[in-house]
């Protein structure tokens, strides 16, 4: 690469300052994007951060995602984190994989499995630039299927196999950490190994469908800890997506103790998700009108609304962090993650629900109000049944979309 | 999924008196404080948290030496040591490769 630039005259760098400080102002370009390519999925897992389900008719066209790629591309987005719904559901899930392969943009994307046969298997482990996220919350049928319906672990666990004969290395386990599953972290370690994969752990959000749930199923304050102290005794090989930063502040007041990683809400300044219709948020746990930036389709592309939109642009500027900045621990934790206060009803500026200071929970016991999701595409809209998750459904591929809004059946009209 | 130059290649020792270039499969996308480095391969990433870093980094290969390309960017032996540092880091991680 040829530099275009005159060398400068110094031979003082310029101090920029700490990189958490320059990654709160918003970079150039998002470092890590996902984009949910469908709402369209066979599970309905109860704690789904998109609430999927049906197909939403309005899913971006083949031409429309690859021109999203074109424009990654030029953005130098190095890498997209797929998702869905259940994103090879797409008829054209293999050629747009492809494409943004072949334009330098990288791809991880999630599944449950579901089509990663022994065919596509060996596909896969043909190619550099794909890799792949095994969703799986529970190291045993029992504690997975509870979340992510009945049928599911033995799914997953059929493609892991399926990768790991065809030679696929280091495929990732994705687990959303729950009070159910906090204690088989080893299993899950043990059984990352088994397949030759990484494990991966992220934090339950109540975004989505996981609004109605995340009462029960979010870690207990004790759990917490001991997930702070897992990860300080095994964290080296486990990937977490960053996204336990408010556990930092088990590390001490000095951040000695924090984990790796950024620790930093990316929200709108080194994150954001673009939806199945073009819709980008700023986050993919921030499904909601309120964290909505703006629209591919309508507002000029992708670069003009990461760029433009008034959201990213008030994320991008000094944050209040009210009563948590006179915080010992804010360092550490910085406030914790948007998201989760959004969806449990607490303030913005205020502690994260999971403050193990313990200011969440008193902020819990308080009154509020937990907000209605906006965008909800499960099959079915009664709360009372979401909790508890259906059987697989077979889902055909789609070559087009659903004749209407309303059509419960994603086979509608073909 | 394979890594290639991660695993395969033994990371080789670092050597300022020799040229070093960016690995093929490495992208480089300037930012406000410097730039990003993304390798395609291991799927690193890296920082380059200021812009005479970048520089230095981008021209690496037209120079006979990393020193000769440190001297072109008026970085002289007595402040040359973190440069190296960093320099040397991005080896370790293949993000730069001998010439």
């Amino acid at each position: 690469m040829t530099s275009l630039l005159e060398p400068p005259v110094t031979s003082a760098p310029p101090k920029v300052g700490r990189l958490v400080d320059q990654f709160e102002k918003g970079l150039d370009a998002p470092i890590c994007l996902t984009w949910e390519l469908t709402y369209a999925c066979n599970l309905s897992c109860v704690h789904c951060l998109s609430s999927s389900g049906k197909r939403d008719p309005r899913e971006l066209s083949t031409e429309q995602c690859k021109a999203i790629i074109d424009e990654l591309q030029r953005m130098q987005v190095f890498y997209v984190n797929i998702g869905g719904g259940e994103p090879t559901v797409r008829s054209d899930f293999w050629e747009l994989v492809d494409y943004a392969t072949e334009h330098q943009v990288g791809v991880k994307f999630s599944t449950n499995g579901v089509r990663i046969d022994k065919k596509v298997a060996a596909r896969l482990a043909a190619s550099d630039y794909v890799d792949v996220q095994i969703s799986l919350d529970g190291a045993t049928a029992e504690v997975n299927d509870a979340v992510r319906g009945p049928g599911s672990f033995a799914m997953a666990v059929r493609a892991l196999e399926n990768l790991s004969e065809a030679g696929f290395r280091d495929a990732k386990i994705s687990v959303v950490v729950t009070r159910e599953n906090v204690d088989q972290l080893d299993e899950f370690k043990a059984l990352a190994d088994k397949y030759g994969a990484t494990l991966r752990i992220t934090r339950l959000r109540p975004s989505g469908r996981a609004v109605d749930v995340w009462d029960e199923l979010h870690p207990t304050h004790e759990q917490q800890r001991q997930l702070y102290d897992w990860l300080v005794a095994h964290g080296e090989g486990v990937l977490t997506g960053d996204s336990f930063f408010h556990l930092s502040a088990f590390g001490g007041q000095s951040g000695a103790g924090a984990l790796p990683g950024l620790n930093l809400c990316g929200a709108g300044r080194v994150v954001c998700l673009i939806d199945p219709v073009g819709d980008v948020y700023a986050c993919p746990f921030a499904i909601h009108d309120n964290f909505h930036a703006g629209n591919i389709l309508t507002d000029g592309g992708f670069a003009s609304v990461w760029k433009n939109s008034e959201l990213f642009r008030q994320l991008r500027e000094p944050q209040s962090a009210g009563a948590c900045s006179s915080c010992n621990f804010f360092d550490a934790c910085r406030g914790g993650c948007m998201a989760a206060k959004f969806f449990t009803g607490l303030p913005m500026d205020g502690p994260d629900p999971e403050c193990v200071q313990g200011y969440g929970q008193s902020a819990l016991a308080g009154e509020r109000t937990v907000p209605q999701s906006s965008v909800d595409h499960s099959r079915t809209g009664k709360r009372a049944e979401r909790r508890t998750p259906a059987a697989p459904v077979p889902l055909t591929l789609l070559t087009k979309p659903p004749a209407k809004f309303c059509d419960e059946n994603p086979l509608a009209g073909l | 999924m394979t890594a290639p130059g991660a695993t395969a290649v033994a990371t080789a020792q670092f050597d300022p008196g020799a040229t070093w270039r960016l690995h093929p499969q490495v992208a480089l996308r300037p930012e406000p404080f410097g730039a990003l480095l993304y390798h395609f391969g291991t799927r690193k990433l890296s920082f380059l948290k200021n812009t005479v870093i970048v520089e230095v980094v981008r021209c690496l290969g037209e120079h006979d030496s990393v020193r000769d390309a440190l001297r072109a960017h008026g970085i002289d032996e007595n402040a040359e040591r973190p440069y190296l540092h960093a320099l040397r880091t991005l080896a370790d991680s293949h993000m730069i490769v001998p010439a």
